[in-house]
């Protein structure tokens, strides 16, 4: 397949790459831009782990083409840091045990970071239907939501200290 | 967390302290690399070419048009590497690429390395395979029957293997008790399913005298690195010195990953056929093929009772569906005998078990590996009794607990045991007592429990090399690095080992660095399964630890002007605890080594910024201090500066095998099932039951796990809560479909993994019951509790309709024919006046990628056609 010069916008900064029409999101992600935080766990979009962000939304990048991101800012988990240190939510998924062998971390971070942006204050079973898109074999959920709550908390400890 | 405390020179001040990984920043920010993220110069993509037969011989492989499509470097047959290997020195019947026959639906027959997925994927089309169909075997029961056509020579009847074990007397056990219960109980075949897809990048590089291909380095996604060595070394007829194997971060193992799996020496033929590094990452219909997962399991069950519920005698009669390959079915068959009798004090067990072969993917070593399913089937048993002689559960398992220190009757050394304080914790807070048979109709509380090994105290590959050995060095400025063989795989076994050296050195957990599971650089340790880091890496770094402590202590003692022994070493410093001794010296106010903790603020371990200016500081802080003469107290720095000064160099290295007495008795078979320390649990599972659906839905599960000591709680916590939810998903939804050796379900939609809408709130409780041979006391935590979970589930939907579920997962369907032979109903035929060929049940969707519509071509002598075939989902 020929292939076409495309040009994405990752974590704040644009790339241009030739791709084939068919690229997937995910691939161009992991192969040319060399972003490997984003995680392919399935061949069937089930699972979640190669969430990214486009245009502030949750998307599986596994299921989208490159080439249809165009002119979208895409965040992925690299984007997620802040000032080179970690996101709340970071720290908490570590701190909590939110993230045993990781390799969903990055796109439950993605999918949680959406969530409290448009639901700062969510209930036990908004949480619970948020992440209900992303799999992980580990840790049967439950220390996530602590890690969630935690992550709410500290965040509004950091508002109220900055007021 | 530590600081708020106060200080003190007696309990610890690193284990049992809330700990995030070591490694948790490169995961939650996606750092971190795993196999698969890796790429190194030239790589190229490997793809496999895979049977679509369950039984065929090959009669010819024309891979030429392949060869020649433009991007493909090698394509690499059987023919390339023809040695037979398998996890188990007695069950080396695998070749990475099959050589004569396919033995499943998924088998491996060849492999192409190109330079894109695509041409690949396209060279795969063109290879040209013609087999010849055999018979096919897909049910255990059917497939022992057989007489010809074996899957494997020297396996009569596919038979794997059969232990025959009786101890004490199990039929006078029977003639003596008040209430005998016999049943079958099946749990149906289960898989690991860890996020991460199994990937291997094989490189090698140039020997620089002859120019021809020299050492390997092997990045994998693997639990056993050092097995991986050895099985390489093995099928690439290469010493052992000459392969590295390294690896990265592992997405999940649960088992899968704990032997060799066919890409990983795929990749390296490829890449040596190729002369360029080739990488394999698994599609998730490949994992599923891979497998490796829990056996489908038939269980005949006898047990025998007094009337007040102590039991006198066991007998089980096992049967396991092994798959086409031996894999660890010999360990995983005696598993299920050997921890069947020995949670509770039974003085009379027998034991057969028969491990299978079958046309379908190999079974293997999954989380609580050969216990579960008899464990599933013995605490449904005890509920059935309990409800017949009208007894509380709970009663009944108190009244027949160990005594320890004891020896089971099949010779297992038990010295701690926490199951009567589980029991305690999880009664109480489920408020069994009150609730249980009380909640009405279509609600209910269950209790189960179980137990798993610390690690085997017998290694598979028998040798008196020690199980781990772990070295440490200490840099000058007070850096602890620990070169460990343990992997790492989400489990926390990195963080495990930092914790366990910071508290023997008494230093900042942020001294120290795990260098792990490196070939090349790290100690042999067997790697991580049968839940044994902890015990044993654990053990092997607090040796380690010990002699660098005790050669920081001789130097730092001689400018301390004290004995080695009174210096105890806490929070980065290292203080003499014994001033009263030295009362006629010189120096000001003597204080001691807690008030010297409490005043003292001297840094506590390098942060990461400032840490120049930390280093300025504390060289001229040391360089005062040098001049003051004798002191109370050194900081970790000055007392590893002394060390060095002193030795020369500060390194260490521990090693660690179990005692003597816990390797087990000497009949055959009495190798597996010895562990140095066992684990405890015990849960209750609250569910309710719609009895319109059959849906069953868990609202609580209590969850009691005595592991020892708790080394880092979150990691423990995390460890039950995986473990439950994992039991709870094979108690509920989980299984593999089969159709005539074709995997229905490969995929994370139709192999239904509970979501986070699906889980329930699981409660951990810790039980510390201080094991004397364990590090600190710890025992294993990450695998003992899955296996209580789905007896819980079965006996709290008793508890709440009153219908015995004895075929696992309790799917509606089987929770619906339950509901309706208990009103006597009809039995509900869903596929009732449809074709016949058409799948059997709702999920069957049509069958794989490559399978592109047509049904497999059947031998005529096939017992799937010839009609003495069994359904493959097996009736209650
Ligand atoms: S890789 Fe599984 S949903 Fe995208
Ligand atoms: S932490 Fe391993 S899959 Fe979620």
């Amino acid at each position: 397949m020929k292939k076409e010069l495309i040009s994405l916008r990752v974590n704040g900064r644009t790339h241009e790459l030739a791709v084939e029409p068919s690229k997937l999101l995910l691939d161009a992600l992991r192969e040319d831009l060399r972003l490997t935080g984003s995680k392919r766990g399935c061949d069937d979009s089930s699972c979640g782990a190669c969430t990214v962000q486009v245009g502030g939304i949750p998307m599986l990048a596994c299921t989208l083409l490159a080439a249809s991101c165009q002119e979208q800012e895409i965040t992925t988990v690299e984007g997620v840091s802040e000032h080179g240190s970690l996101a709340a939510i970071q720290k908490a998924y570590g701190d909590w045990g939110g993230a045993q062998c990781g390799f969903c971390t990055p796109g439950f971070i993605m999918t949680v970071k959406y969530l409290l942006a448009n639901n700062p204050h969510p209930t036990e079973t908004e949480i619970k239907q948020a992440l209900s898109g992303n799999l992980c074999r580990c840790t049967g959920y439950n220390q996530m939501y602590e890690a969630i709550k935690s992550a709410i908390e500290a965040e509004q400890q950091g508002l109220a200290a900055s007021k | 967390m530590a600081n708020e405390e106060r200080p003190t020179t007696t309990g610890f001040s690193v284990i049992g302290k809330r700990t995030a990984m070591v490694d948790a920043a490169e995961k939650t920010t996606g750092a971190g690399k795993y196999t698969d993220d890796l790429s190194v110069p030239g790589m190229l993509v490997g793809k496999i070419l895979h049977s679509p037969y369950p039984h065929a011989r090959i009669k010819r492989i024309d891979a030429s048009k392949a060869q020649a499509l433009e991007g493909v470097s090698a394509v690499v047959t059987g023919e390339d590497a023809p040695v037979t290997y398998g996890i188990l020195p007695i069950g080396h019947d695998e070749h990475a690429l099959a050589v004569d026959k396919v033995r499943y639906v998924g088998d491996n027959v060849a492999c192409v390395a190109a330079e894109t997925e695509a041409i690949a994927e396209q060279a795969l089309e063109l290879i040209d395979v013609e087999y010849e169909l055999l018979p096919a075997w897909f049910d255990p029961e059917q497939s022992m029957k057989a007489e010809a056509e074996f899957i494997h020579e020297g396996r009569p009847h596919n038979i794997e293997k059969e232990y025959h074990h009786v101890f004490g007397d199990p039929e006078k056990g029977f003639a003596e008790s008040d209430y005998v219960h016999e049943a079958r109980y099946i749990a149906n075949e289960v898989t690991h399913a860890a996020m991460e897809p199994h990937s291997t990048l094989a490189s090698f590089e140039l020997d620089p005298h002859t120019g021809k291909l020299g050492r390997l380095t092997v990045w994998s996604s693997t639990q056993v690195p050092y097995y991986l060595q050895h099985k390489l070394s093995l099928v690439l007829e290469m010493p052992m010195a000459q392969i590295r194997v390294i690896k990265p971060l592992v997405g999940g193992g649960f088992g899968g990953k704990s032997e060799v799996i066919p890409l990983e020496i795929i990749a390296a033929i490829a890449a040596r056929a190729a002369k360029r590094p080739v990488k394999i990452t698994y599609t998730r219909e490949e994992v599923f093929w891979a497998h490796r997962g829990r056996p489908r399991t038939i269980v005949d069950l006898k047990t025998g009772v007094k009337k007040d519920g102590r039991i006198v005698a066991v007998r089980a009669r096992v049967v396991q569906d092994g798959g086409a390959y031996c894999s660890y079915g010999p360990v995983t068959i005696l598993y299920s005998g050997a921890l069947l009798g020995a949670i509770y004090d039974i003085p009379n067990v027998g034991y057969d078990g028969y491990r299978v072969l079958t046309n379908k993917p190999a079974c293997g070593a999954m989380r609580g590996h050969g216990t579960v399913n008899v464990r599933f089937a013995f605490e449904s048993q005890l509920d059935e009794i309990c409800a017949a002689l009208k007894l509380d559960p709970k009663e009944v398992r108190q009244k027949n607990f160990l005594k320890p220190p004891c020896i089971t009757v099949n010779n297992l050394r038990v010295l701690s045991y926490g199951l009567p304080d589980c029991v305690q914790k999880v009664a109480a807070a489920s408020r069994w007592k009150e609730r249980r048979g009380k909640l009405g109709r279509g609600r209910g509380l269950g209790m189960g429990c179980s137990h798993y090994v610390s690690g085997a105290a017998n290694s598979i590959i028998r040798s008196d090399m020690p199980h781990s050995t772990v070295n440490i060095k200490v840099d000058r400025d007070g850096g602890v690095v620990v070169y460990t063989g343990a992997s790492e795989i989400g489990q926390g076994s990195d963080t495990m080992t930092a914790q366990v050296a910071a508290e023997v050195l008494g230093c900042a957990l942020s001294r120290v660095r795990v260098v792990a599971a490196d070939t090349d650089l790290t100690p042999i340790d067997i790697g991580s399964y049968s839940s044994r880091v902890t015990m044993m890496a654990g053990n092997a770094t607090l040796r380690a630890a010990e002699e660098i402590r005790k050669q920081i202590a001789s130097a730092a003692a001689r400018k301390m002007n004290c004995a080695p022994e009174d210096l105890v070493f806490r929070e980065d410093k290292v203080l003499n605890n014994n001033l009263g001794a030295r009362a006629l010296s010189p120096a000001k106010e003597h204080r001691n080594a807690a008030e010297i903790l409490e005043t003292t603020d001297a840094p506590r371990g390098p942060s990461v910024s400032g840490r120049v200016e930390g280093q300025i500081l504390r060289g001229s802080l040391q360089q005062k201090r040098k001049e003051e003469g004798p002191k109370d107290w050194m900081t970790f720095e000055e007392a590893v500066v002394a060390a060095i000064d002193f030795h020369g160099a500060l390194t260490g290295t521990g090693s660690y095998a179990p005692s003597l007495d816990a390797r087990g008795g000497k009949f055959k078979g009495a190798g597996v099932g010895p562990s140095p320390a066992y684990s405890y649990s015990a849960q209750v599972a609250e569910v309710s039951v719609d009895e319109e659906t059959g849906e069953v839905t868990v609202h609580k599960v209590w969850a009691a796990h005595d592991c020892g000591r708790a080394l880092n709680p979150v990691s423990v916590e995390g460890q039950i809560i995986g473990s439950v939810w994992m039991g709870l998903g094979q108690a509920l939804q989980e299984e593999m479909v089969w159709k005539d050796g074709m995997l229905m379900n490969p995929g994370l939609l139709e192999y239904r993994s509970p979501s986070s809408v699906e889980s329930p709130e699981i409660e951990p409780f810790i039980v510390e019951s201080i094991d004397p041979e364990g590090p600190f006391g710890a025992k294993e935590c990450s695998e003992g509790s899955l296996a209580a979970t789905i007896p819980a589930i079965a006996n709290a939907i008793y508890d709440a309709v009153g219908i015995r579920l004895r075929e696992a997962p309790f799917t509606p369907e089987r929770v619906l024919a339950a509901l309706r032979a208990q009103k006597n109903a009809k039995k509900l035929n869903l596929t009732e006046g449809v074709d016949p060929t058409s799948p059997a049940r709702f999920r069957e969707h049509g069958g794989a990628l490559w399978f592109r519509g047509k049904g497999p071509q059947r031998h005529p002598r096939d017992p799937a056609i010839t009609g003495q075939q069994g359904s493959a989902g097996g009736d209650d």
